[in-house]
């Protein structure tokens, strides 16, 4: 059955939706009748964040064929990428390096309920849940720029809060530098995970700085609507200014360190990934040129952006520091 | 096409094509084409990923050294099984190596850097990766314009020791996928597990080679037959 286009008025608002999701949980209805529900647009109430792009008063309805973003493009007027491409093209070593076979991997990869242990150099050491964390900070839409190290990139429409607000909220003690982020380890459900060569779980960091900046999130959404396993649900990271791989998927620890972190690229290849990865134009890597990228849905090539385009951002958190050295 | 046996030790055959010779030049054929079968069959089914342009580079990549292992295959299975009429189909794979080889490059200079010069010479000047690609390619040029008659007759000797060069564009082509692929040699980590196999085969492939060893497989496999 085709769904009719949706009139205005009938696009669920964010805090219904919550709620809605958290109701059909309950009563355990996500399967039969309930997916039509569930299928409806999620539309997110998009509070402008700093980098989303200004937005039609009105949002033209549209059928519930996928969730949708009322985004069109990022703050430089380059268009969002389609949420098929985001969907289908990803790099998720845990399933597979063929980008195009995660999400067929990664389907049935449950991602609800999802729990995230945040520990180490804090004063309250908590787990939360996912939809605590959606409940708790609201998250809200923010178009970034992914730029792959692999000289690719997409506009992508997350849904996500501040990384700042989970860290607050367990109050890191002074002593904390750095924190530290595992993925989840489960080789029976990530074919990925049982090639030898890697040392999994896949673990990132930044430096508590970096981690409080507001371009920073977590997200657990895409598109308006729910995280596919694909792109790292239940929860990832996501840093934009930096190359891709520093914004880990499927998060279950967050660790506050005073010692710099090990990160699985940096081991694996410690010349060529370094711990910060931003995204540089001027820095090479020895197997990519940096100085290029291929929009995703492009033809030509174009030139990448010092921090990917968030330098006025971002910049002076490297103030006085060598980033040929500290790549 | 079957041109007289050349080099090597083939035996020299009568050139009548047979039936039997016929088919084995049509499989050899089809091995060299099934890559652009499977691609335009990738293409149709709109299956060449969100980004094609990169897909299809590393797709003729890998056809062009799946083809050189092909090549390097023929002389080791001949030694194996004694089927002598392999030998002149050597010539036919190793130009289609070339040839996916030929589409390689040019997607990489044509589709993906737009033939800007300027970096692909920056490129190929910094990326050690992109060096050992290139030398392993230039030796597949040389190979490929010296694989005729013509040149087999005025090189003579020398001919047959330039063409062992195409175990070098061997190593040269894998360690250039190793070093393509995210991850790295020094710590043998990282997505290597394809560029070791290869590497491992070509190993092989080279042992099979040695005078001692294939002496000796001819000789048990001559006794096996008594
Ligand atoms: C002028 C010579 C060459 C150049 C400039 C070149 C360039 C490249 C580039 C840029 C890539 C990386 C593509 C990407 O991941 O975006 C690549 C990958 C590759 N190349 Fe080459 N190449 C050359 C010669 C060769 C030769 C002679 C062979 C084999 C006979 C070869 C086989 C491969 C393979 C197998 C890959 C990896 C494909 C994959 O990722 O699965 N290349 N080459």
């Amino acid at each position: 059955m085709k769904p009719d286009p949706i009139p205005s008025s009938e696009i669920t608002p964010k805090d219904l939706y919550l709620s809605r999701r958290e109701f059909l949980k309950t009563l355990g209805l996500l399967a039969g009748g309930a997916v039509l529900a569930a299928c409806a647009p999620k539309l997110a109430e998009t509070q402008s964040a700093a980098t989303a792009a200004p937005r039609p008063a009105t949002a033209s309805p549209r059928p519930a064929v996928t969730p949708f973003s009322r985004a069109t493009a990022d703050e430089l007027g380059d268009p969002l990428n389609s949420y098929k491409d985001i969907t289908n093209y990803n790099n998720y070593y845990e399933f597979t390096t063929d980008k195009q076979g995660v999400a067929v991997l990664a389907r049935d990869f449950p991602t609800s309920p999802w729990d995230v242990q945040v520990h180490g150099l804090v004063h309250r050491p908590r787990t939360f849940s996912v939809d605590e964390l959606i409940r708790k900070f609201q998250p809200e839409e923010r178009v970034y720029r992914l730029r792959c190290v692999e000289a690719w990139s997409m506009v992508i429409p997350w849904l996500g809060f501040p990384l700042r607000k989970l860290l607050k909220e367990v109050e890191p003690a002074g002593s904390a530098r750095y924190v530290r982020f595992e993925a989840v380890y489960q080789p029976e459900k990530m074919p990925g995970q049982k090639v030898p060569f890697y040392p999994w779980p896949y673990q990132e960091g930044l430096r508590l700085d970096e981690a409080m900046h507001d371009l920073t999130i977590l997200a657990t959404g895409l598109y308006g609507g729910e995280l596919p396993p694909q792109n790292g649900g239940g929860i990832r990271l996501v840093v934009p200014w930096k190359y891709g791989f520093k914004s880990i998927k499927a998060i279950i620890k967050i660790e506050l360190t005073a010692e710099q972190p090990a990160t699985l690229w940096s081991t694996v290849a410690p010349d060529e990934y370094g711990f910060y990865a931003n995204v540089n134009p001027r820095v090479d890597h020895p197997r990519w040129s940096q100085r290029t990228e291929r929009r995703i849905g492009e033809f030509g090539r174009r030139d990448t952006l010092m921090f990917n385009g968030y330098a006025e951002q971002v910049a002076q958190l490297y103030n006085g520091m060598d980033l040929r050295l500290y790549y | 096409m079957n041109l007289p046996s050349r080099a090597d030790n083939s035996i020299i055959q009568p050139r009548r094509l047979t039936n039997r010779r016929k088919l084995l030049s049509i499989g050899i054929h089809a091995i060299g084409l099934l890559p652009l079968l499977q691609l335009t069959v990738l293409w149709v089914r709109d299956s060449l990923t969100a980004n094609p342009i990169q897909f299809i580079e590393q797709f003729f990549g890998r056809a062009a050294l799946n083809l050189l292992m092909a090549v390097l295959a023929v002389s080791p299975l001949v030694t194996l099984s004694g089927w002598n009429a392999l030998i002149p189909h050597r010539r036919t794979l190793g130009l289609y190596s070339f040839f996916y080889f030929v589409l390689h490059f040019l997607t990489f200079a044509v589709l993906d850097y737009g033939l800007n010069w300027g970096e692909i010479l920056r490129l190929s000047a910094e990326k050690p990766f992109i060096i050992f690609g290139s030398l392993a390619g230039l030796i597949l040029l040389v190979l490929a314009l010296t694989s005729f008659e013509y040149w087999m007759k005025r090189l003579k000797q020398n001919w047959r020791r330039l063409h062992k060069a195409v175990y070098l564009a061997g190593a040269l082509a894998v360690l250039h996928y190793a070093l393509a692929l995210k991850g790295s040699l020094a710590t043998l980590s990282g997505d290597i597990s394809r560029p070791l196999a290869m590497g491992a085969l070509l190993t092989l492939l080279l042992i099979l080679r040695l005078p001692a060893v294939r002496r000796r497989i001819i000789f048990l496999r001559h006794q096996i037959k008594k």
